[in-house]
């Protein structure tokens, strides 16, 4: 006979468990640039398909998330970081992770394209390809470029709320784009400086272990002079104002002036004051970010107000 | 036999997956609903025959020469 409370010995998953697969850390960046792309289009949405909108963003992005956590149930095991994660500590199982990840993805995609407009959908639902398929099952293992491959995924939400806004991708939304994307390599690149180990343990390519550690240093200076350039450049644009000027300038100076120091250094200095410079680095880039799409905000409200 | 319990201690362990998939749908459909409001809203006024012709309704006629 069956009887359903042998199951008693399992641990249940709970809703939270399947709320963790949406990785809603991550999601709460991915709600702010798209809510802030959607704002500082010129053409106004609806306050309420806006809402919908930035909701099915972040459904789609959270869906990537939980089908990442299927496919990289191993690497997760391995890394300290992500061990907790629901999969690997045996909480929810794969396979709900690729149904869960599956049925949300194309729901977000369908209900965004019914929203907003189908380029916005389309864009979705390729962000969601890229992470997933090019960068979790293909690349993130084979290459060290693999930070830079999966920052594009991570840029993407700025330019779908710009598109479900304006219904076209323009200047503004690749240089939003452009952002993110540039801004992850020298973010990640610190933390893998100073988080010496767990990328190694799961045999997980990065730079620092395939090209060293002055190269990695090396890559964090040349991705940051290129951000730079394109941070400024999104100021002269129509997205851009005089409060997004001012901070990029100020931000920009300021993240360079960092990523020069960590060039200048080698393992024997950063290792003598416990990676101080790198840590410092790494904790202003998370500002860096969030500042920058403030100030667009900011000018978007100026805007809105009439002051400019 | 079994006596039917009407309180499975199932219920009890599924009971945050049950409330929070129910929240989802309940604000699924005030999604929905709040789409279709604005979406209609947003084609302006709509008319069409009631019952009674309307001659406003009707294909234009030629101008008189």
């Amino acid at each position: 006979m069956t009887d359903i409370s042998a199951q008693s010995t399992e641990y249940e998953a709970q809703f939270g468990d399947y709320f963790a697969l949406l990785k809603p850390r991550v999601m709460t960046l991915v709600v702010f640039t798209a809510f802030v792309g959607l704002l500082v289009a010129p053409q106004a949405l609806h306050p309420f398909v806006g809402f919908c909108a930035i909701l099915f963003i972040a459904v789609g992005g959270g869906a990537a998330g939980a089908l990442n956590m299927w496919w990289d149930a191993d690497i997760d095991a391995v890394m300290k970081r992500t061990r907790k994660r629901p999969v690997p500590s045996g909480r929810v199982t794969s396979h709900e992770a690729l149904a869960v990840g599956s049925a949300l993805a194309g729901f977000s995609i369908l209900m965004l394209g019914l929203a907003t407009n189908w380029l916005a959908a389309g864009l979705l639902a390729f962000t969601i390809f890229f992470y997933v398929a090019i960068y979790s099952m293909w690349l993130k293992r084979a290459t060290p470029q693999n930070i830079v491959i999966g920052g594009a995924a991570g840029a993407f939400p700025p330019m779908i709320g710009w598109v479900a806004a304006t219904g076209s991708i323009s200047l503004e939304s690749v240089l939003m784009f452009s952002l993110i994307f540039l801004w992850t390599p020298p973010h990640f690149w610190a933390l893998a400086l100073f988080m010496r180990s767990d990328y190694d343990d799961a045999g997980v390519p990065m730079l620092t272990v395939t090209h060293g550690r002055p190269a990695t240093r090396r890559h964090i200076l040349a991705y940051t002079a290129i951000l730079a350039a394109f941070a400024v450049w999104l100021g002269f644009t129509a997205a851009g104002g005089p409060v997004y000027l001012i901070a990029a300038i100020g931000l920009n100076a300021w993240f360079l002036k960092g990523a020069w120091e960590i060039f200048r250094r080698d393992e024997t200095m950063a290792e003598a004051d416990n990676y101080a410079v790198e840590k410092a680095f790494f904790k202003f880039s998370l500002l860096y970010l969030f500042l920058h799409f403030g100030a667009l905000l900011a000018d978007a409200a100026l805007r809105a107000g009439g002051i400019i | 036999m079994m006596a039917i319990q009407a309180e499975h201690e199932i219920h009890q362990r599924r009971k945050s997956r049950n409330i929070g998939v129910g929240l989802v749908l309940v604000g699924l459909i005030a999604i929905v609903f709040g789409l279709t409001v604005v979406k209609v809203q947003q084609l302006g006024a709509i008319e069409g025959f009631d019952h009674v012709v309307r001659p406003e309704l009707l294909p234009g006629e030629e101008a008189p020469e």
